[in-house]
C-alpha cells in the first residue's frame, strides 16, 4: 500500500473517526486515498485551514481525545501555526499533519513550500518530517502518544508527497507507549504530598486555585473530595471553569482580571494557597510584587518547567492533578473554615449589588451582555458546552454562565485567539452532537471566522452561534476609554448584515434588539438541533466588570 | 538585581535532525545570547552532547535548563558553575613565516604549552589548548608578530560530580511512568 493509504490506516488503528482538513496540490495523494474512506473516516472540508486546526482543538477539547486537522504545504501548512500556537499555550492535544514537496526538492523553495518544521518548532510539543513512506506507522505512533500523554499539546507532522505516494511495508500498527527521554507522568513523591498534607492542615484560610490540568485529568471528583474534606474554598481559572460545579458551597468564583471580587481580595489574605495544575498566567495573578505575598503556596502541576516559572512555591508536587489531589483528599485532617468560606459572601454581594445584577437583570436600556449569557445558562440548565471567542464576549460568557454537571468551556485562554469561537464550536458539536454546543463571539471575532458557516451549513452541524454585536472591537474599546485617554483608534468596526450573511449561508438566523424578545429568540435557537446565528444587539460601550488594572495588585481590584 | 556570570549547561540528546535548533529556541525567547558551542557523540552511542556556555542569572538558567530538558529529544540537561568543571577550548593560530625570525620561536612555543601543527612556505600553524584565558593571552602575545588568522572552538568540559549519565537516566526512569495505566 501507498504511504497516504497507511497513514490513514494508522489513523484507523488510533480510532480517529473525524478529521478536518482543506485540500490542495502537494496532499492531494492522501484526498485521492481518503476518497475510498469515506465510511470509516468523517472528513469534514473547512472553508479556510485556520478553521480546521481550530476544528480539532474543539473537538479535543470536548473529547479529551486527539484532534486531527490536515493541509496541504505552504499556504495550506502556514495558515494552521495560530490554532497550533494556541494548543501549545492551553494544552491542547491535536496533530496537525501537513504535506511537503518531494524530498529531493527540499530546500529549493519549490512551488507552495514552506519550512513548517522551523515554522512550528516553537509552538509544538514535537514536530517531525516523514520523507519515507517506510517511517509513517512508526512516527504516527509516536506523534498521538506524545499529543495525549503527560502535558498535552500539539503534534506536527510534515510528510513529503514521494512519501505519501510511495509503497510501504505496512503489515501491523504498534501503537507507542515510550519515546526514551520522555517523562509523562512524574511518580508522586510521597515526601512532598507529606509535607503538602502538614501544611494544609496547619493552615487557617487555604485557597485551592484550580487550572486547565483539573479538567485536563478530569479531577473533579477529587478536586471536590480535597475541598470538602478538608473545608478549601476553590477558585478556577477560566479554563476550568466546569472544574466544579458552580453551585458548590464550596465554589467561590473565577480567577483573573475580570473574575469574581471576593476572590481577588481574598487570594492577598489566604494563608496557603494551593495551586493546581494551573501556570499562574499574568491574567490569575496582576503585578506579581502584589500577588500573594502573605500566603504560602503549595504548586501542584505535571510539567516540571512551570514550577518556579512565575512563582516559588513553598511546596511543590510534580504530579498530574488527579494523582496528587486523591493522595491529598485521603490524607489531610477534616476541616471546615466555615469562618473563612463566609467571609467570601459579604464581598460577593457587594459584587452583585454594584456589578452583576446590572449585568444580568438590567430593565431598562439596551439589551447587555451578561442578561443573554445568564438567561441562555438558566434555558441550558448550565449543562451546555460552551465556547467563546475572545474579548468581552469572553469574558461575559465565563462570568456570568453557570457551569454544572456535564458542562464544558472551550476558550482561547494563553493565547486571546480571536476567531476561534466558531471553528472550535464547530470541532465540539462534531464530536459531540448529543450536547448542546453554544459559542459566543463578538462582532469582530465572527467577522474573523465567519467562513465557517459555510461548514457547519454544508454538514449540517447544529452549533448554536450566539453573536454579542456592540458595532465596537470592544476589549480594546474598553481600554482606549479607560488608559488611552478615550481616544478610540480603529476600534469602530463596521459589521455588514448579520442576518443576511448567515442566511446566504443557508443558516437560519435572527436579530434581536428589544430586551422583549430575548427570551423568545432563545428559546427558538435552541428549539432544534439546526445551526443557528442568534444575533444580539447590545449596549454599543458597555464595560467588563470588575476589573484589576494593568500593573495593580489583585487586592486593588475595582467594581467600577 | 541578580548576578549574571558564565553557566555552562550540557544537554544528552537523541540525534536528530533540527534538535540544535529547537534548542537554541529557547534562548533566544528570553535573549539570551551563546557564548559558545559545542555538540558531539557522547560516551554512549546514539546520544550527543550539547555543551554550551552563557553569561546569564542562576534563575534564569535553571528555567532555561527545565525548559530544554522538557524537549521531547532531550535526554537530559544540566548545568554546572565554573567551580564543577575542568574546561578546555582549543585555539588556532596562523602566523606568517616572517614571525620565526623575530624570536626564538622554538622555546617561545615551549613556554606556553602550545605546539606548532604545520608549517608551509609562506605561514606556520600554532595549537594551544586551554581555558578561553590562556588561549587569549596567547593571542595577545602573538599579536606583535603579525598573526594573520585566529580561530577558537566551543568549550568541552568534564564535570567533577562522579554521577554518570546512565545513572541519572536510571534515577529518572524510576520516577515516571510513561503511561496511564500504571
Amino acid at each position: 500500500m501507498t504511504g497516504a493509504e497507511a497513514l490513514l490506516q494508522c489513523l484507523l488503528q488510533e480510532g480517529v473517526k473525524t478529521v478536518f482538513g482543506y485540500p490542495g496540490g502537494t496532499i492531494m495523494p492522501l484526498y485521492d486515498k481518503l476518497y475510498y474512506y469515506g465510511d470509516k473516516i468523517n472528513h469534514i472540508l473547512t472553508r479556510h485551514e485556520q478553521g480546521a486546526v481550530h476544528a480539532a482543538q474543539g473537538f479535543a477539547r470536548a473529547t479529551g481525545m486527539v484532534g486531527v486537522c490536515m493541509a496541504t504545504s505552504g499556504p495550506g501548512a502556514t495558515n494552521l501555526v495560530t490554532g497550533i500556537a494556541d494548543a501549545m499555550i492551553d494544552s491542547t492535544p491535536i496533530i496537525a499533519i501537513t504535506a511537503q514537496v518531494v524530498s529531493k526538492s527540499l530546500g529549493t523553495d519549490e512551488f507552495q513550500e514552506v519550512d513548517i518544521i522551523g515554522v512550528t518548532m516553537p509552538i509544538t510539543k514535537w514536530n517531525y518530517q516523514i520523507t519515507s513512506a517506510d517511517e509513517i506507522p512508526e512516527i504516527i505512533a509516536k506523534a498521538f502518544y506524545l499529543a495525549q500523554t503527560g502535558r498535552p499539546g500539539p503534534i506536527l507532522i510534515d510528510i513529503t508527497k514521494d512519501a505519501l505516494v510511495n509503497e510501504c511495508n505496512f503489515t501491523k500498527y504498534t501503537p507507542c507507549t515510550y519515546v526514551r527521554g520522555y517523562y509523562p507522568y512524574p511518580k508522586l513523591n510521597e515526601d512532598d504530598v507529606q509535607k503538602a498534607v502538614e501544611l494544609i492542615n496547619s493552615a487557617e484560610k487555604p485557597l485551592i486555585l484550580a487550572g486547565h490540568g483539573v479538567s485536563l485529568s478530569r479531577a473533579q471528583k477529587e478536586l471536590a473530595a480535597l475541598s470538602e474534606r478538608a473545608g478549601i474554598p476553590v477558585a478556577s481559572t477560566i479554563m476550568n471553569l466546569n472544574g466544579m460545579d458552580n453551585d458548590h458551597p464550596n465554589y467561590v468564583g473565577m480567577l483573573g482580571m475580570h473574575g469574581s471580587y471576593a476572590v481577588n481580595l481574598k487570594t492577598n489574605e489566604a494563608d496557603v494557597i494551593i495551586g493546581v495544575g494551573l501556570r499562574f498566567d499574568s491574567r490569575v495573578t496582576g503585578n506579581l510584587n502584589k500577588y500573594a505575598k502573605q500566603a504560602k503556596i503549595i504548586h501542584i502541576e505535571i510539567d516540571q518547567a512551570e514550577i518556579g516559572k512565575i512563582i516559588n512555591p513553598c511546596i511543590s508536587i510534580n504530579c498530574d492533578a488527579k494523582t496528587a489531589l486523591d493522595a491529598l483528599s485521603k490524607s489531610v485532617k477534616p476541616a471546615n473554615h466555615k469562618d473563612w468560606i463566609d467571609s467570601f459572601k459579604p464581598l460577593h454581594q457587594k459584587e452583585v449589588e454594584e456589578v452583576i445584577e446590572k449585568a444580568i437583570h438590567p430593565t431598562s436600556g439596551d439589551i447587555k451582555m451578561g442578561e443573554v449569557i445568564n438567561m441562555i445558562s438558566e434555558k441550558t440548565k448550565g449543562s451546555a458546552i460552551v465556547v467563546t471567542d475572545v474579548g468581552q464576549n469572553q469574558m461575559a460568557a465565563c462570568r456570568y454562565y453557570k457551569f454544572k454537571q456535564g458542562s464544558e468551556i472551550l476558550t482561547s485562554g494563553g493565547l486571546g485567539t480571536m476567531g476561534y469561537g466558531i471553528p472550535a464550536g464547530v470541532g465540539a458539536k462534531v464530536a459531540r452532537p448529543e450536547k448542546q454546543v453554544i459559542t459566543f463571539v463578538g462582532d469582530g471575532g465572527f467577522q474573523m471566522t465567519a467562513q465557517e458557516l459555510g461548514t457547519m451549513s454544508a454538514n449540517n452541524i447544529g452549533l448554536k452561534i450566539v453573536l454579542l454585536n456592540n458595532t465596537y472591537l470592544g476589549n480594546v474599546r474598553q481600554w482606549q476609554e479607560m488608559f488611552f485617554g478615550g481616544r478610540y483608534s480603529f476600534v469602530d468596526i463596521a459589521g455588514p448584515d448579520f442576518v443576511t450573511i448567515a442566511k446566504g449561508w443557508k443558516v437560519a438566523s435572527k436579530r434581536v434588539v428589544e430586551r422583549k424578545d430575548l427570551s423568545a429568540a432563545i428559546d427558538e435557537m435552541l428549539a432544534d438541533d439546526k445551526p443557528y446565528v442568534l444575533e444580539v444587539a447590545i449596549e454599543p460601550e458597555e464595560n467588563i466588570l470588575p476589573m484589576v488594572e494593568p500593573g495593580a495588585g489583585v487586592s486593588e481590584m475595582k467594581l467600577k | 538585581m541578580e548576578e549574571k556570570k558564565l553557566y555552562t549547561i550540557t544537554a544528552f540528546t537523541e540525534n536528530h535532525i533540527g534538535l540544535l535548533n529547537k534548542i537554541t529556541i529557547v534562548f533566544t525567547r528570553r535573549k539570551i545570547n551563546i557564548e559558545s558551542l559545542t555538540v558531539s557523540e557522547s560516551q554512549i552511542k546514539g546520544i550527543h552532547s550539547f555543551t554550551i556556555v552563557v553569561n546569564s542569572t542562576k534563575s534564569m538558567v535553571e528555567k532555561v535548563v527545565s525548559q530544554i530538558d522538557k524537549l521531547v529529544e532531550v535526554i537530559k540537561a544540566f548545568y554546572y558553575e565554573e567551580d564543577q568543571l575542568i574546561a578546555q577550548e582549543l585555539a588556532l593560530y596562523k602566523m606568517p613565516m616572517s614571525a620565526i625570525k623575530m624570536i626564538n620561536m622554538g622555546r617561545f612555543i615551549r613556554e606556553n604549552n602550545a605546539r606548532i601543527l604545520d608549517m608551509q612556505q609562506e605561514y606556520f600553524v600554532i595549537e594551544k589548548t586551554g581555558t578561553a584565558q590562556q588561549t587569549q593571552d596567547l593571542l595577545e602575545k602573538l599579536r606583535p608578530l603579525g598573526i594573520l588568522e585566529f580561530i577558537r572552538s566551543g568549550r568541552v568540559i568534564i564535570t567533577k560530580p562522579m554521577k554518570t549519565l546512565d545513572e541519572y537516566m536510571e534515577d529518572k526512569n524510576n520516577s515516571y511512568f510513561y503511561t496511564l495505566d500504571k
